[in-house]
């Protein structure tokens, strides 16, 4: 996958150039590169703002940035894909957040996320067919006064039952899923 | 900003007190019950029932029982007449549980004598009357959106008494006779480390606050930056000054968006008030803060690969040394320290490092902030000080395990941690104490299991953990993690023979030894534990040799008529 970026890089940049040139939110994210003037080592922080306008970071936009910030693709892919935080693909309209800290583990976590997988028919870290819904562990949020927690759509929810989960997720799923 | 200035605040931020304080929780527990509603639903009923002028709605940080979410304590000023509420009387009011928005009128009828439904919880209980805070002092009671209020709670006094009165070396010398140990885990004292850094000649030197609390079930750091960012601030330029720093950088979890946003107001209001930028307190001293948001690597609580990370890097660790003291961020010389271990800094410096090194036991002073989780009554956030016995913390002041349920053990560290067993719980909480059991002080973060929990599964589950956030840039921890993995996987699935076990085993000491980072050192930690105290759970899921040399010899001995051999 590097080695694509880096081979094909010369004849894309142009068209991603031309195509950034028309899209807003690139201005934005070279405003945000500006801010930080253009330091290499804000690679991350820029990462988080793409991530933030666009929802993912597609090749193209790791190509951008690359470019902008002066760094190999390599690297900013390397970052990119380091950090669990960053996604290279699309997620859902909706996401879906267990937390597996070991707070979260010993109340009872896995079995809420083995019920969301088991209905929602996708394992952790997919995205249900029709991009309904993204299904996603974290480490920790750091809520275990109110473990397990679930974060729907950013909104953490105290004390998560498997039944409590589903019932949330009801809306958010297509009928195929009931 | 001068002395005069910052007096003249905290002097009118207390003038401005009300008859009446309502505080409401806003630290992230809470939040996710909807404390927001609820403060929002105080302050309209205390409009609605004019008692403005009476009556302050204050939201708070972290009031330490988190499963009671979300709280709200009512204090009233002192009788006489023009006093604050002074430190020893506060907290004393009714405290309610699991306020709701619609509670609110009640609530604050109740000031006037009216009554409320709403559920009481006892200011009086252990799990508050054990708690000694110095870090949590002001987590409670002070707005953290407001540094006016962190001024009246003498806020930057510290800083000020240190820019203007001490030397440098005098405030190193204060650090290394508090006694103050570092507060991430590993409890390497303080002041050496800054006497380390202060030591070396490079000019460009860095001062960097790990709050990349990356331990599952620890939340110890995120409640003080979220109540109290003021003061991790405040200890992060008194340790500037005293190493000769001019700029530092905040590591803080994208997790923890409320602790992020909390910081950035922090900072700037910080930098209106000239207390960080250049001159602080009209001094020559500069000193800026930046944050950098971490992106989810559990590994980059590691110091080195913590500065990778700072540097826009993959936050791979590197061979120590070069100590960061010597060579980090930018191969300058850097202190790197806790957002704990900074948060107990102003209180030293304001109060002394005897009156510091007098709390706590003989090798661990000071207090340490736990986060009680897990199978526990009251979970939540306590402060106690170094020695307290874990019986004392899990029970009393927990409540034991909730339902009637049984303490089985207590993890602490957590994936570099240990299980410490019921039998071990007369253990007092130190840093010396807990490493003879195979455990680790870790930042703080304490999860208590009941007899319902099996202690292979947990083992695996911090195996898992390891697995997942190793870097791969050494071999032990990639492939070691991975297949100890497996190996525990096998025993659950109770395919495993007892020399599966000795291999883990095996393994467990190659990974700790080999390994090139804290991360891979401290992995094979959960499974050594667990294996020390509950080996029988370990046995009873191994099945019988069936192949392999020994089994061969034992079933042919068996097996075979005596007339053939």
């Amino acid at each position: 996958m590097i080695a694509t970026l880096s081979n094909k890089r010369r004849s894309r940049l142009p068209g991603i150039l031309e195509h950034a040139s028309g899209d807003k939110r690139f201005k934005i994210l070279e405003a945000h590169m500006k801010k930080h003037q253009f330091k290499q080592d804000a690679l991350i922080e820029v990462l988080h703002k793409a991530q933030e306008l666009f929802g993912y970071l597609e090749d193209d936009l790791l190509l951008f940035v690359a470019h902008k910030l002066k760094l190999p693709a390599s690297r900013v892919y390397g970052v990119a894909t380091f950090y669990h935080f960053f996604t290279l693909k699309p997620h859902g309209l909706h996401t879906c957040i267990v937390c597996m800290g070991t707070a979260c583990y010993v109340k009872g976590a896995d079995k809420v996320l083995a019920a969301v997988e088991a209905n929602a028919k996708i394992k952790a870290g997919e995205t249900t067919p029709d991009k309904q819904l993204s299904l996603l562990t974290a480490r920790c949020i750091g809520a275990c006064g109110i473990a397990p927690a679930v974060v729907y759509d950013g909104v953490v929810t105290p004390r998560q039952t498997p039944e409590s989960a589903l019932e949330h997720l009801k809306g958010w799923l297509g009928d195929d899923h009931r | 900003m001068i002395i005069d200035d910052l007096v003249e605040i905290a002097e009118r931020e207390r003038a401005s007190q009300k008859k009446y304080l309502v505080r409401c929780c806003m630290a992230a527990g809470c939040m996710s019950s909807n404390s927001k509603g609820v403060k929002e639903g105080l302050e309209k009923a205390v409009k609605e029932a004019g008692l403005a002028e009476e009556v302050e709605v204050r939201g708070v940080g972290c009031m330490r029982l988190c499963c009671q979410g979300p709280l709200v304590q009512i204090d009233s000023k002192a009788e006489s007449e023009g006093a604050t509420v002074r430190l020893e009387t506060r907290g004393q009011g009714p405290l309610y549980l699991k306020v709701k928005p619609e509670d609110a009128p009640s609530l604050i009828g109740s000031i006037k004598g009216g009554p409320t439904s709403v559920g009481r919880g006892d200011p009086n209980h252990p799990f508050f009357t054990g708690q000694k805070p110095i870090v949590l002092a002001n987590s409670g009671y002070v707005n953290p959106e407001r540094i006016e209020c962190y001024i009246a709670a003498e806020g930057y006094q510290g800083l000020h008494d240190v820019l203007r009165e001490m030397t440098p070396k005098e405030v190193i010398d204060t650090m290394i006779k508090s006694g103050l140990r570092g507060r991430g885990g590993a409890g390497y004292p303080t002041g050496l480390k800054w006497a380390t850094v202060a030591k070396t000649a490079n000019p460009q030197k860095y001062v960097i606050c790990n709050a990349d609390e990356g331990d599952p079930g620890a939340f110890m750091d995120r409640s003080v930056l979220e109540s109290d960012p003021h003061s991790v601030l405040e200890g992060m330029a008194v340790a500037a000054y005293a190493v000769g720093a001019n700029q530092g950088f905040i590591y803080v979890r994208a997790e923890y968006p409320l602790a992020i946003s909390r910081l950035q107001t922090a900072i700037r209001q910080a930098k209106q008030y000239g207390l960080l930028g250049s001159g602080v307190f009209e001094s020559p001293f500069n000193f800026n803060i930046d944050l950098r948001i971490g992106a989810g690597a559990f590994v980059c609580g590691e110091e080195t690969a913590l500065m990778a990370s700072v540097e826009g890097k993959r936050g791979a660790p590197r061979p120590r040394p070069p100590f960061p003291a010597e060579s980090g961020l930018w191969n300058c010389p850097t202190l790197i320290n806790n957002v704990e271990t900074f948060a107990n800094v102003p209180p030293i410096i304001r109060k002394g490092a005897d009156w510091f090194a007098s709390i706590g036991t003989e090798k661990s002073k000071g207090t340490k902030v736990f986060a009680l989780a897990g199978k526990i009554t009251n979970t939540g956030l306590i402060e106690v000080p170094m020695g307290t016995p874990l019986r004392h913390i899990v029970e009393t002041m927990g409540g034991g395990a909730p339902d009637g349920g049984k303490i089985k053990a207590v993890q602490t560290g957590g994936p570099s941690g240990g299980c410490i067993p019921a039998e071990a719980l007369d253990t007092p909480v130190d840093y010396d104490s807990l490493n003879k059991l195979g455990s680790i002080m870790g930042s703080g973060g304490m999860i208590v299991m009941d007899e319902g929990t099996r202690m292979v599964d947990v083992a695996r589950f911090f195996m898992e953990f390891c697995m997942d956030e190793s870097c791969g840039k050494c071999v032990p921890c990639r492939a070691g993690t991975v297949q100890m993995h497996h190996l525990l996987d096998k025993i659950l699935q109770r395919k495993a023979t007892a020399r599966d076990l000795a291999k883990l085993e095996e393994l467990c000491d190659m990974v700790r030894h080999d390994s090139l980072c804290g991360l891979g050192q401290t992995a094979p930690n959960p499974v050594l534990s667990t294996l020390r105290f509950f080996r029988k759970e370990y046995a009873d899921l191994l099945v019988e040799d069936t192949f392999g040399p020994n089994a061969r010899e034992v079933k042919q001995a068996d097996k075979l008529p005596a007339g053939l051999t």
